[in-house]
């Protein structure tokens, strides 16, 4: 029962998250940071696409560091 | 121009996913047994149009704001983890998907497997891998229709487009009898992965809050700045992998 529950986990936490969990947490920050930003009546559509390239250039050249 | 980016990109999504499960399904047919192999991808699609059919009417009726701030980060993570991969593989740190040698590897396991009958299912393994088989590639296939066609109102064009994909994939499948290891599976996978991020990227900020300078039309300017700093890192990352190590002074 335990495994199973373990291995419904692991599938959801591999389809929802993928192999970096980074770029998740990375997406849920910015995203806060965009309504935080526009609450407080700054404008903030750049937040997200600039969190874009910086996560998604960290990932590839933390995995291009350790080959 | 939402529709047609919509189409394009839940059939190239679906194209590359199918693609992936038809090799498992030609694997278990060839080598178990074509009934029990076509049975389980009957399975596998009937559990996908369930997912369809539920979340798809449920997602109408969330408030537009509440449903792009969700779905955009849905999409945007799903997208950054399929344009990683693909700057990865098309930088060579990572092995590019091998149909043949998937194909090879589910035939030789399929081979070794004992035979068992279960609720009229002559193979039940035959039956598993390719109802596995379905139901994962197509899972997150199913949740971009859904999320994709909710969020502009047309799950039946994204429906239309990963129904396109299946029956031009599987057709070809079946016509030759091979995996399609000749598909362009990678190039497919970055345009998927730059589409997602480019309309999460938009939809999560608007979900937000975010009032895009020039509305709709920022779309193609993050697509256009997406994809030219993917292309960017692929080649920083092939050059740097190619750079002869510098020699060690005594």
């Amino acid at each position: 029962m335990i495994r199973a529950l373990r291995s419904f986990a692991a599938f959801w936490y591999d389809f929802l998250i993928g192999d970096d969990w980074r770029i998740a947490a990375g997406v849920a920050l910015a995203l806060a940071v965009t309504a935080l930003l526009v609450y407080l009546g700054v404008s903030a559509w750049w937040v997200l696409p600039v969190a874009v390239l910086v996560l998604l250039g960290f990932s590839v050249w933390r995995v291009a560091r350790t080959k | 121009m939402g529709s047609w980016f919509l189409v394009a990109t839940v059939f190239l999504a679906c194209a590359v996913e199918a693609v992936e499960a038809l090799t498992v399904v030609l694997a278990a047919g060839v080598t178990r047994d074509w009934r029990s192999a076509l049975t389980g991808v009957g399975g596998g699609l009937v559990v996908l149009a369930a997912v369809v059919a539920v979340l798809g009417p449920a997602l109408t009726v969330v408030p537009l704001g509440a449903l792009r701030l969700v779905v955009g980060a849905l999409l945007l993570v799903f997208g950054l983890q399929w344009l990683r991969k693909a700057i990865l593989r098309a930088a060579g740190l990572k092995e590019l998907h091998d149909e043949a040698g998937t194909y090879a590897r589910q035939v030789a396991a399929a081979g070794r497997a004992g035979r068992q009958r279960r609720l009229a299912v002559p193979d039940w393994y035959g039956f598993t891998l390719s109802f596995k088989a379905v139901v994962l590639e197509g899972l997150e296939v199913a949740f971009i229709v859904v999320t994709f066609g909710a969020n502009q109102g047309h799950i039946g064009l994204a429906v239309i487009g990963a129904t396109a994909a299946v029956v031009l994939v599987t057709v070809t499948g079946f016509a030759i009898r091979a995996p399609l290891s000749r598909v362009p599976e990678n190039t497919m996978k970055f345009a998927v992965g730059a589409l997602l991020t480019a309309f999460g990227t938009f939809w999560g900020a608007e979900g937000a809050g975010v009032r895009w300078p020039g509305g709709d039309a920022a779309i193609l300017v993050l697509l256009a700045v997406i994809v030219a700093f993917s292309v960017a890192a692929v080649a920083a990352l092939r050059t740097t992998r190619v750079a002869p190590a510098p020699a060690e002074t005594p």
